[in-house]
């Protein structure tokens, strides 16, 4: 789950991180009066979970309230990457002299947080990586033991900080930290962390993704999801536990196993056409499941056929083919179909499509290339 | 023969009077596979399938030298449920459940550096070494004891090609699925130098997913060590960056992970890479001169 910047520096202050004074607005309105209340120059910045909202001209400088109020007016509304901006965040604007990089993530390969820094701050670290990987300095830290102070000291040295910016540094590091431990975060970035003119260092953006699986110890933090960060369809999906990813294609994917999923996916565009979606049932999914799944991939209008993909485990072939004709009775369409089932029960499954003259196949690749069939308007 | 697990596991189940404990502690047994203990905290005392309950995986360990155990907890008890059974000297660990948080993992990873066990998972099908014993939760009846060796990140995927070899009656060694998740406590690296030392495994087969460089350095590792040929799928090619497929693990992030330099890191190595599942089996095939 992603934060907002306003949000994810709310957290970060809260460990002892120094942000800018700001507030958020949602009218032109707000915006002036917040600005007024700033005094001086101010940031105003567009809330979406988007990068790249700078380029898109999300994100201006203003001057006076006036100008805050008129770029508010600009802002709020906009589309970026087809989120449409609701929220801006008026900041105070920070008197830049240096921009660093600084953030964490899991390194899967270690198993550990690992510290990432840069002294190219203010693009997208990504970038560095890219053009300039000798910029990027790496610290990992261990879990039972927490950021010890040394560690912090050396990224400020090598990110070339001196004097009182290094105890300033190693308090924003152990507070980072804090912030990532605490929230169970998978990533928390300060980007850019701001050397500012009389030596002080300033969180000017900030950014969080919290892992999934451990929200159920923070419900505090649960509660702060937005929902523009997903599809409607995506969010049903995951309201009624299925794994769902709306993608652009046309053959709906109902699929159970996260792995096999893909695979689905990839062997539909192997034969010529395009998944609408990622859909993994999970194991042992019930007629009910099976129902609610199929209304979400037959809520999407570019569907031209369905493929459903069940290797029986713990998932029951008979269970998942009830599924399938109770929820046609419920949602009646013209989309064609095509089920293959094998496995656990997958006799009693394919005899029950059989007895409803539902279209199966005996193997993957025979099912996806009857799906693209059935998508073109073939008969099969 | 086999890697991992076969006629000498003790198995204990934690987790064993849970409802998808129970359930496939039955298919277990009914597979052949020694089930020597379950343990269930406050249920000590108990029998269930013919199995005595305990308290704590010490008690089992003591009492029923289980050296293997699998877990079935919920996600929230999990990392406490394998640091125990570590703690009570049990030589694998079989992390069945799904969504433990990934820093509850980090942490159990640290704690295992100071003990002998080997974690597989989590997020994970289990082991299954066909005729001797089967460690988790797939089906069975797919299987077909031979010399294919199988390390995976998948599980249902993983029956899928188990099917596609025993169709073609290329039998397995012992199929592996380490999980899906971002942490886990066995890598593909680690299994493959198991196959590569199991005199049994004439074949190996690996299947990947987007998301992290566990593929790339197991390709590094078999064009440097691997005495026996691999073939190799990797799903996800039409995944998009930034978005879980399914498995915590399975995100393209930073434009790295991707099923592309997968793909190519193997077929650099000298792997031959599947289009499709079922292909693989007959790339088997065709390796093994049958």
């Amino acid at each position: 789950m992603k934060l907002h910047e306003y949000q994810s520096k709310r957290i970060f202050a809260k460990y002892g991180v120094p942000i800018p004074k700001g507030e958020v607005a949602v009218s032109p309105t707000q915006a002036r009066e917040i600005a007024q209340l700033l005094g001086g120059p101010v940031v105003v910045k567009s809330q979406v979970l988007v990068g790249g909202r700078g380029k898109a001209g999300g994100i201006k400088l203003a001057k006076s309230p006036e100008e805050a109020e008129n770029y508010a007016e600009q802002i709020l509304g906009m589309d970026i990457k087809g989120l449409t901006v609701e929220t801006v965040l008026i900041d105070q604007a920070a008197d830049i002299r240096k921009e660093i990089y600084l953030g964490i993530v899991i390194d899967r390969a270690v198993g550990k947080p690992v510290f990432i820094a840069s002294s190219e701050g203010g693009v997208e670290i990504e970038e560095v990586a890219k053009t300039n990987p000798e910029a990027i300095i790496r610290q990992a830290v261990d879990p039972l033991l927490g950021l010890v102070d040394y560690q912090a000291r050396n990224l400020a040295f090598e990110l070339g900080l001196r004097g009182k910016a290094i105890v300033a540094f190693v308090r924003i590091a152990q507070g980072l930290y804090k912030a990532f431990i605490n929230s169970d975060a998978s990533l928390a970035e300060i980007n850019p962390l701001v050397v500012q003119g009389d030596g002080s260092l300033l969180a000017v953006d900030g950014k969080m993704v919290l892992d999934d699986n451990a929200l159920f110890r923070h419900p505090d933090l649960a509660e702060m999801r937005d929902l523009q960060e997903e599809d409607e369809s995506e969010r049903i999906a995951r309201l009624a536990d299925l794994s769902f990813v709306k993608l652009d294609g046309e053959i709906g994917c109902m699929v159970n196993g996260a792995g096999l999923a893909m695979a689905t996916m990839d062997i539909v565009k192997h034969y010529g056409s395009e998944p609408a979606n990622f859909l993994d049932i999970g194991g042992g999914a019930k007629a009910e499941k099976v129902a609610t799944a199929l209304r979400i991939i037959l809520a999407d209008p570019k569907v031209k056929a369905i493929l459903f993909n069940i290797f029986g485990g713990i998932t029951r072939c008979d269970e998942v083919a009830k599924g399938i004709l109770e929820a046609l009775n419920e949602v009646p369409t013209d989309i064609p179909m095509v089920a293959r089932l094998v496995g656990t029960n997958y006799e009693e499954g394919r005899a029950i499509l059989d007895a409803a003259n539902f279209p199966s196949a005996q193997s993957l690749g025979e099912a996806a290339q009857k799906a693209v069939a059935l998508a073109k308007g073939e008969t099969i | 023969m086999s890697i991992l697990v076969g006629k000498d596991t003790r198995l204990v189940v934690q987790g064993i009077t849970g409802r998808e404990g129970n359930f496939h502690t039955r298919q277990m047994i009914d597979y052949g596979t020694k089930v020597v203990a379950g343990v269930t905290p406050g249920k000590g005392g108990e029998w269930t399938l013919g199995a005595p309950v305990f308290d704590t995986v010490k008690e089992a360990v003591n009492a029923r030298g289980a050296n293997t155990s699998i877990i079935y907890v919920p996600a929230r008890f999990a990392s406490d449920a394998i640091m125990e059974a570590a703690d009570a000297g049990v030589e694998l660990i079989i992390c069945i459940t799904e969504g433990v948080p990934t820093l509850d993992m980090s942490k159990v990873m640290q704690f295992l550096k100071g003990t002998d066990a080997r974690l597989i998972g989590p997020n994970c099908p289990g082991i299954i070494t066909p005729g001797e014993a089967k460690i988790g939760i797939m089906p069975a009846h797919i299987h077909k004891s031979g010399n294919v060796g199988l390390v995976s990140r998948s599980g249902t995927l993983t029956y899928e090609v188990v099917q596609a070899l025993t169709d073609l009656d290329l039998g397995q060694s012992t199929a592996v699925g380490i999980g899906g998740d971002p942490i886990i406590g066995t890598n593909f690296i680690d299994v493959l130098r198991l196959f590569n030392a199991d005199p049994f495994t004439e074949h190996v087969v690996l299947i990947g997913e987007i998301g992290g460089t566990d593929e790339q350095q197991a390709a590094e590792y078999i064009a440097k060590h691997m005495s026996k040929p691999v073939t190799a799928f990797v799903a996800g090619r039409t995944a998009p960056p930034g978005k879980r497929m399914g498995h915590a693990g399975a995100i393209i992030q930073g434009g790295e992970g991707t099923a592309a330099e997968k793909i190519a890191a193997f077929e650099a190595a000298g792997v031959k890479v599947a289009d499709l599942p079922e292909q693989v089996a007959q790339l088997v095939k065709e390796s093994l001169g049958r």
